[in-house]
């Protein structure tokens, strides 16, 4: 159901906001034992909120915007009271005692916290395999992964456990998982929406923004989580645009490049090309004019990445110490002792694996062949972006290489793991906003998602160019359904 | 970029402050051989004279009125330590003997 849709029932008084909270929650208890996107199902809080506003709704209030829409929030963004463990045995019993904006400002917004989502371990992944309290499975094939690291809020979308989600993309982790479980997902433009309370993972590229059922949902949760916020300097100040009325600008004569290294990368589905590619026509026949252009660098993206994410979270992890929150390894000698035992034991492989290779990339002699060097050419690939777009208002390619993976396939080599955000990388480097949306299914029945890179700031166009491509391309029509979850 | 051995990574795990089993250094060292590996590719991309990216959209200081907030948090953060001992956290003697 469709946000506005869910608005006009309410509205009508044809369901209230406590038979849709009961509704959800009782298909969270159907599914979620198997699939698990759920680390915590706030029931009694959302029940509490379903009341308060059918109660409003009654002595005749006017609703604010998200009234009654329940929202599943991924387990690194702070909720006040409630568990926050960024799936790690680090934060198992951290209940933060502070608010996130972005969550803060839905609550404002009659939103209602259904429950927090696992993800990888700290947002370190690909798969939600590396979550200290178990995987999460796809919904459309439970023995395959439902990608990472957002993959908890990606995967109660696509099963209609909330009507929408949060999730956090460093480099790929909301569009990369919205292609996998054949959902909407958006992140912003590197700074249009606040990251305070978000527990940091690297600061540079870290952005929060929402998975949906459509693009118009999308608009909508953008709209009251994106704006500077006092609390976060790297926040923008810039002004935010009405999403949703200009979801139907015009595309005629809009300049779409597809990028040509993805489309020539050998790592690429064969399927996945042919589907993406007959979007590119689907966009023509809506106006659009198609070119192919170069970014040089863009194959270098994930060697810039794997340098500059794990230095960065290398700096933002040496803040569990096991002295004021978090885990604490028990008798040990002394503070030295105390905190390396607790991170040893408190922090999973991949999340170590990343603050060795940070560590290592930023110690005296390795700075500059590592870090610097990265940065530098993190510079050339904002470049070859900085050139397409002299040419094209946006650019068009796969979100993800391939279609979801079976559980496993990736857990014991990290590099090959890597690999699957060669395409969603180099937009988090750039600081450019991108969307992953439904493009159609390979022959096993499991979504393809194309990915639409804009220019900074211009969530606006993306938008509207990825809604109209929805409203054609009408992908769940030819939705395989004997594959999906029951 | 050198080849990185375990006595490297026993080296960065030591910095990092990870208490790592040995059976832990050599499974680190393999992956970590492979991974820096694949990021040596970064070696061939003519890099002179350009300029490192800090962050990739520019951001401007953000001055605001020097207000005195007050806020009560002093309690709940402090029911987050693992150890207290009244207003203070605890912690095993810092200087080893």
């Amino acid at each position: 159901m469709a946000i506005a849709e869910w608005r006009e029932q309410l509205k009508r008084g044809e369901v209230s906001a406590r038979e849709l909270v009961d509704e959800q929650l009782d298909r969270i208890n159907q599914i979620d034992p198997t699939m698990h996107a759920f680390l915590d199902v706030t029931g009694d809080r959302a029940r509490a909120d379903a009341d308060r506003i059918d109660e409003a709704r009654s002595a005749g209030q006017t609703l604010p915007p998200l009234a009654g829409v329940p929202i599943a929030i991924k387990d690194n963004l702070c909720t006040k009271g409630i568990t926050t463990t960024c799936s790690s045995r680090m934060l198992e019993d951290f209940v933060p005692p502070y608010e996130s904006t972005v969550t803060e400002r839905l609550w404002n917004s009659g939103a209602i916290l259904i429950g927090k989502t696992n993800l990888d371990e700290f947002a370190m992944g690909s798969s939600t395999e590396t979550s200290a309290f178990g995987a999460t499975f796809n919904p459309w094939d439970l023995s395959r992964v439902p990608g990472g690291s957002s993959g908890g809020s990606a995967a109660a979308v696509a099963s209609g456990e909330c009507l929408a989600a949060l999730g956090s993309d460093t480099g790929g982790s909301i569009r990369q998982p919205a292609s996998f479980c054949g959902v909407v997902g958006l992140k912003p433009t590197y700074g249009r929406v606040s990251r305070w309370g978000l527990i940091a993972f690297a600061s540079s590229l870290d952005q929060v923004g929402p998975f949906t059922n459509s693009v118009a949902d999308s608009a909508e949760i953008l709209q009251v989580i994106a704006g500077a916020d006092p609390k976060d300097s790297t926040c923008l100040n810039a002004a935010v645009p009405d999403y949703s009325a200009s979801l139907f600008d015009s595309v005629k004569g809009l300049r779409v490049g597809l990028i040509k290294e993805c489309f020539d990368h050998e790592g690429l589905a064969s399927e996945v090309k042919e589907s993406v590619l007959a979007a590119a026509v689907q966009l023509e026949s809506l106006g659009a004019e198609i070119t192919e252009v170069s970014c040089p660098r863009f194959n270098d993206g994930i060697a810039t990445y794997y340098v500059i994410a794990p230095s960065e979270a290398s700096a933002n992890l040496a803040r569990y110490d096991g002295v004021k929150y978090g885990y604490r390894s028990e008798g040990a000698e002394n503070l030295a002792s105390m905190t390396a035992r607790s991170r040893a034991e408190g922090f999973g492989s991949e999340v170590q694996r990343r603050i060795l290779i940070g560590t290592y990339a930023l110690s005296a002699g390795y700075v500059d062949a590592f870090y610097k060097k990265a940065q530098q050419v993190r510079t050339l690939i904002r470049g070859d972006f900085e050139n397409a777009y002299k040419k094209v208002d946006v650019l068009l390619t796969p979100t993800s290489p391939t279609t979801a993976f079976k559980a496993g396939d990736h857990v014991d080599d990290p590099l090959s793991m890597y690999l699957s955000d060669l395409l969603t990388i180099p937009a988090n480097l750039a600081g450019l906003p991108a969307i992953s949306l439904p493009c159609g299914f390979d022959e096993k029945g499991l979504p393809i998602g194309l990915q639409l890179i804009g220019n900074v700031l211009d969530e606006k166009r993306l938008l509207s160019v990825a809604h109209q491509f929805e409203q054609v391309a009408d992908v769940k029509a030819i939705h395989p359904k004997g594959h999906f979850i029951p | 970029m050198s080849q990185i051995n375990s006595e490297d990574v026993r080296k960065v795990a030591q910095l990092a402050r990870l208490d790592l089993p040995e059976e832990a250094v050599e499974k680190y060292t393999s992956q970590l051989e492979k991974i820096l590996g694949y990021v040596a590719q970064l070696e061939k991309v003519d890099t002179e004279g350009i300029q490192p990216t800090t962050r990739a959209v520019e951001v401007v200081n953000v001055a605001r009125e020097d207000n005195t907030l007050k806020t009560d948090e002093r309690e709940s953060l402090l029911a987050l330590a693992p150890q207290r001992e009244g207003d203070f956290f605890r912690v095993p003697k810092i200087l080893s003997d």
